[in-house]
């Protein structure tokens, strides 16, 4: 064997044991470590937030409308001042655009009790007011549905008992929570015609149980975040005087 | 290596055949040897800092918060990264994904702000949370100019959307000699995001997935260490995939980081995988109240116990 065979042999053996002999795990340590204001804030990161925070708080702060009183969605059984507001904004904003779009108009809003994050205190209305009732993203659909699909939806409400926002629907109950009558524009509902109800994509997609969005004949979707409906309504008006009516109402 | 090379090179141009000197250069070989691996004594750690679903959450939770006051925050958790990264410079940072939505930070920048931050701590690699598509798949490409770290989904195919190429199924990264391989995984994005955000984004299964990523990363690249970023969730009371099933159904994968079901653990889970061995399942609940940390001990085979790893969680 020649000597320079032996030198690469020796190579070889000395990389095969250097992959045998390497390190191998031993032990692992696992722990969380709370973030607390015990740790000092780093100042270079701070400061280099702060242009940031102060522009974002500015805006927020910025008051663009007036409210008369505080409205809280607790205020009533099954319909609210601060619910019927919203669904009514829903509405005010977004036809426009849908009808302008499709050539329909919405027929009635469905949003839910759940998705009001917040009251709405007496005073200014800021940016931040309606960040606080609707923090989340979601945006308007409008779904086109049978009557029989809304009917469905009207019973879904009777049984909740609980103040969902709607507008443009009428609904009574008698003393033992009975359907009486629903209405929409006046008109009962009728199981083979069209309807379009604009809800939130949450909704739409079977949030709170509300399987009746789904099948539907038409989906439109309008880009349009609830929580800037609110923004550009209150932009657009000087104070707000919403109250609780007879949407959705139990006579004796 | 390379002086071995060399001194093979010298010793052939030189033409140095006399058998007493070939046996110093024996010698002299096992001496290199010898002195290449000396470190294979000396233990080595590798620090694992982990968040996810950190939510646009830049500011810490004030006083008044019901749930979390005085918690949280980009610039304390800075202060302790860096403490740990003073501590053992080798670390990795790594983020399982929903670093957007939440806060109004992300509706007036889109992202921005959490992309330079995250790049500021340095984070080394995240992976993509569902809610990252909230302002569809556009806004998250908009925004990667501001990140100085790579993103990593291995079972979501971005082909046919703005995001190819810019997102890798894997990353290896090489810490004091450890090779350390990370790769991504995502929840399935049907009927969690509007198809409209996500686009043309294919779901991958996981588990065949992570099954080929293994094999990737153990067999053909070698790492000594394998961690899967995950934004799958950490269980559900369904057939759903989550980090815990992944765990089970799956081999070589030594930690999962994972996200999206905002679980605060007391300490890491240990599943055993599918050939028995343990596997770690971590989450630090959600909005940068927490930092996991994972520190993987390395030592020679010889002073390595009989029972294999010893883990202390």
């Amino acid at each position: 064997m020649r000597f320079t065979h032996l030198i690469y042999l020796l190579f070889f053996f000395l990389l095969l044991h250097c992959k045998n002999s390497d390190v191998q795990l031993s032990k692992i340590e696992g722990k969380q470590i709370q973030v607390t204001d015990k740790l000092e804030l780093d100042s270079e990161i701070d400061q280099y937030i702060a242009p940031y925070r102060e522009h974002i708080q500015k805006d927020l702060d910025s008051i663009i409308a007036i409210s008369p009183k505080t409205y809280d969605k607790t205020d009533g059984e099954l319909n609210t001042a601060l619910g019927n507001l919203m669904a009514d904004i829903a509405y005010e904003q977004a036809n426009p655009i849908f009808l302008k779009r499709t050539g329909h108009n919405i027929d009635m809003v469905l949003l839910n009790y759940g998705g009001i994050r917040s009251n709405l205190p007496k005073g200014a209305i800021t940016k931040g007011t309606a960040f606080k009732l609707m923090p989340f993203e979601n945006s308007l659909v409008v779904a086109a549905i049978k009557g029989n699909q809304v009917n469905d939806l009207v019973n879904y409400l009777v049984k909740a008992r609980k103040a969902h926002p709607i507008s443009k629907l009428q609904i009574t109950v008698d003393k033992n929570n009975t359907l009486v009558a629903s209405k929409i524009d006046g008109a009962p509902i009728d199981a083979d015609k069209t309807y379009y109800v604009a809800t939130n994509d949450y909704l739409y997609q079977g949030g709170d149980s509300m399987t009746f969005f789904q099948p539907n004949e038409n989906l439109y979707t309008l880009d349009y975040k609830i929580r800037n409906t609110l923004i550009d309504y209150f932009m657009k008006v000087d104070s707000i005087s919403p109250v609780r009516d007879d949407r959705f109402i139990k006579i004796n | 290596m390379t002086d071995l090379l060399k001194l093979i090179k010298i010793m052939k141009r030189r033409n140095f055949i006399q058998q007493a000197a070939a046996g110093t250069a024996l010698i002299s070989l096992g001496g290199l040897g010898l002195q290449s691996f000396s470190t294979i004594n000396n233990f080595k750690k590798i620090t694992i800092l982990h968040t996810n679903d950190v939510h646009s959450h830049i500011d810490t939770f004030p006083p008044d918060d019901p749930r979390n006051p005085n918690q949280g925050g980009v610039a304390r958790r800075a202060t302790l990264i860096d403490s740990i990264r003073k501590e053992n410079p080798n670390t990795l940072l790594l983020d399982a994904g929903d670093i957007f939505q939440g806060t109004p930070y992300f509706n007036y920048y889109g992202g921005e702000l959490e992309f330079k931050l995250m790049s500021k701590l340095k984070y080394d690699v995240a992976t993509i949370g569902n809610h990252d598509f909230d302002n569809g798949i556009e806004g998250l490409y908009a925004q990667l100019p501001h990140a100085e770290f790579e993103f990593i989904s291995a079972n979501y195919d971005f082909t046919n959307t703005v995001m190819d190429t810019h997102c890798k199924p894997y990353k290896i990264f090489k810490k004091d000699g450890i090779n350390i391989g990370v790769f991504g995984l995502g929840v399935e994005l049907k009927g969690l995001v509007t198809d409209t955000n996500y686009k043309e984004t294919k779901y991958l299964d996981p588990v065949e997935i992570s099954q080929d990523m293994t094999r990737i990363l153990k067999e053909e690249k070698g790492c000594d260490l394998v961690i899967c970023l995950s934004h799958l969730g950490y269980e559900y009371n369904s057939d759903k995939i989550s980090d815990i099933k992944l765990a089970k159904a799956t081999k070589n994968i030594d930690l999962i980081i994972g996200g999206h079901t905002h679980t605060f653990l007391s300490k890491p889970t240990v599943v055993k995988n599918i050939e028995g061995k343990n596997t770690l399942v971590n989450q630090v609940g959600c909005y940068g109240i927490n930092v996991g940390r994972i520190d993987f001990y390395f030592d020679s085979n010889k002073n390595i116990s009989a029972e294999g790893v010893s883990i202390s969680v």
